[in-house]
């Protein structure tokens, strides 16, 4: 058995490479199929990894709760905040205050300043804030301190050849010391931080003129109790806003993870879906080549038989014929997916990414595609009567 | 005498619509080992089915037929290959060579389905040209080869696996005069060296080579006779 498998191999190479450029052309709609797969796979990958990244750096572990309020009560209360903290598998909450105003710096004036109120926990879950000087303190927060933290287009701005640290600015008409200065911001964010200041958020309440917070970022300890932990966060919530769902907004950041990882997903699997229909449409060109090939080789395959090939000996000649033109097929298509989505993720300007499992799934495929449409051709081959097969001399 | 070939009431019908059609009515025919038979007759005689029926092609439709032990009547298509592979060495008209190989791996074919190593293949094959006259001519492809030469190959591949019976169907019919006469002296060769030949032909001046004629026709046969010469 082991001579008859050689020699089927080495019968069926022969004769895919004494037609070659038909044996090419046959297999092209296997190459397409599999380049298409390749590519889609690893381009999407590529770019799920990218935002998956980016969503990643805004925090995994980080609760925000918007609050929108109800007409008796605007936002959280000191209290409120208070008994959230309380709330188990907290790192700490961070309040944020936010408003808009001018300052001025030795009557300098600076128009349209975003103010930030934040806390020391806000700095402490980050370490891109912090430039130069302290953040805020706990200390700051509970004694309303007039300190600040200013952007770096502040910085440019008012302090272009002095270190602002321990200068003094006017925010709303009263005085803060500089005590830090704020990273340059990465870009990728909603509000500017290079054109703001950070205040104590007790701070920015009175200079906002509220007794409200109507934000909440809140830092998870163990990232797996997530969702434990929101749903009590949220149940306090509803607490503060006496059972009124439309008080306040919660957005985890591994539910928005969740969410892009499954669109990636099912846009992968419906562009792989697409590809697989070419795949079909390249097995049924192998298939077309198979007949017409059994067909040619008649007289072949009788000559064979009266000499004593049996039809399993038959069979197995021509589906490994089907079987190495699907597979030739999809190794040329590999390489071609790859070199496509090499050059693809490079032109969107994502990383490029070969997904694991694509080289089996493709090979797998076009193995799966030579037997199948192998099959009946071959099976037709082996059941040829060989006085016939003569005769057609 | 030592008989490999019995046939007993062969039968062969093949349907035709609504008709039964027999082409081969009640053959009883025997070879005995180291013969030369020759089977004469016209065509559409039944000539080429009793030839499938030997080959082990074809199986009758009733009957019995004991080629060197097997009872072949009644095999299935897997067993019948085995049995064609020992047993059986073909010779066509049209030498069904095959067109992209070297002479010398036509004559191997029989013995990868014989499941002979590489290695002894190549020896066999390559001193079984020699044997034939075609020992300078072993890597030529048949379109590289004459006529003669190629049916000498399709000899050699007859010859390779040893068979119990040389199967020969108009062995000389795409040759002309002076090399049908030069195949037909190689067959004698090969009987006088104790070869079984079993030659089927429409042409009575080939099938005088034999040791033995024996004449079919409307698919019954006959022995040949004396008178049959004088009167043919």
């Amino acid at each position: 058995m082991d001579t008859m498998f050689k020699e089927s191999v080495k019968m069926s190479w022969q004769n895919i490479i004494h037609n070659k450029m038909r044996s090419f052309l046959t297999i092209l709609g296997v190459l397409i199929g599999v380049t298409a797969i390749i590519a889609l796979i690893s381009i999407v990958q590529g770019v799920t990894d990218n935002i998956t990244g980016e969503v990643m750096k805004m925090g995994a572990n980080k609760i925000t709760v918007q609050i929108a309020g109800t007409p008796l009560k605007q936002g959280l209360t000191q209290t409120d905040i208070n008994e959230i903290a309380q709330i188990e598998n907290l790192k700490g909450v961070s309040p944020t205050v936010s408003g808009q105003t001018s300052i001025v710096y030795n009557g300098e004036v600076m128009e349209e300043v975003a103010v930030q109120g934040n806390n020391d926990v806000h700095f402490a879950n980050s370490d891109e804030l912090l430039e130069t000087g302290r953040p805020i303190t706990i200390v700051d927060v509970e004694s309303k301190n007039r300190v600040c933290l200013i952007g770096q287009d502040v910085v440019k701005e008012l302090f272009p050849a002095e270190s602002p640290i321990n200068k003094e600015i006017i925010i709303n008409g009263v005085t803060h010391t500089i005590i830090g200065t704020l990273q340059k911001s990465s870009g990728f964010s909603a509000s500017s931080p290079d054109q703001s200041v950070v205040v104590p958020y007790t701070t920015a309440m009175s200079l906002i003129g509220t007794g409200y917070v109507p934000a909440l970022d809140i830092y998870v300890e163990d990232e797996a109790l997530a969702p434990e932990t929101t749903a009590e966060v949220e149940s306090a919530l509803l607490t503060a806003f006496n059972y009124n769902e439309d008080g306040f907004r919660i957005v985890n950041m591994q539910n928005i993870l969740d969410t892009v990882e499954q669109m990636t997903g099912t846009m992968s699997m419906l562009l792989a879906g697409i590809a697989a229909i070419s795949l079909v449409v390249g097995g049924i060109g192998i298939m077309n080549m198979m007949l017409v090939t059994v067909t040619e080789r008649t007289t072949e395959i009788g000559l064979r038989k009266a000499l004593g090939a049996k039809p399993g000996t038959i069979q197995l000649q021509f589906v490994l014929e089907a079987l190495f033109l699907s597979l030739f097929g999809g190794i040329l298509g590999l390489i071609c997916g790859i070199f496509i989505s090499f050059v693809g993720t490079m032109a969107i300007g994502v990383e490029f990414t070969l997904v694991g499992y694509s080289i089996p799934l493709a090979l797998g495929f076009s193995a799966v595609i030579g037997l199948a449409f192998g099959y009946a051709p071959a099976k037709k081959a082996s059941r040829l009567n060989p006085i016939d097969a003569l005769r057609s001399v | 005498m030592n008989t490999i070939l019995n046939m007993k009431d062969i039968v062969k019908t093949y349907r035709m619509g609504d008709e039964e059609q027999r082409v081969l009515n009640e053959i009883n025919f025997n070879v005995e080992q180291g013969e030369f038979v020759t089977i004469l007759g016209p065509s559409g005689s039944g000539k080429s089915t009793l030839m499938n029926i030997i080959g082990c092609l074809d199986v009758p439709t009733s009957g019995n037929y004991d080629l060197n032990g097997n009872d072949v009547a009644h095999m299935d298509e897997e067993t019948l290959s085995e049995v064609r592979n020992r047993e059986i060495g073909f010779i066509f008209q049209q030498f069904q060579l095959l067109p992209r190989l070297s002479a010398l791996d036509n004559v191997e074919l029989p013995l990868i389905y014989a499941g002979v190593s590489e290695k002894e293949r190549k020896q066999r094959a390559k001193a079984m040209l020699e044997k034939v006259g075609l020992g300078t001519k072993l890597k030529n492809k048949p379109n590289q080869l004459s006529g003669g030469q190629q049916q000498r190959v399709a000899i050699a591949r007859a010859l390779i696996t040893q068979p119990t019976i040389l199967l020969a169907d108009e062995p000389t019919g795409a040759l002309d005069q002076k090399t049908g006469v030069q195949i037909m002296e190689l067959f004698q060769e090969l009987h006088a060296e104790g070869k079984t030949i079993v030659m089927i032909t429409h042409d009575e001046k080939i099938a005088r080579h034999g040791s033995r004629i024996v004449k079919i026709l409307d698919g019954t046969l006959t022995e040949y006779r004396q008178e049959d010469e004088q009167h043919g």
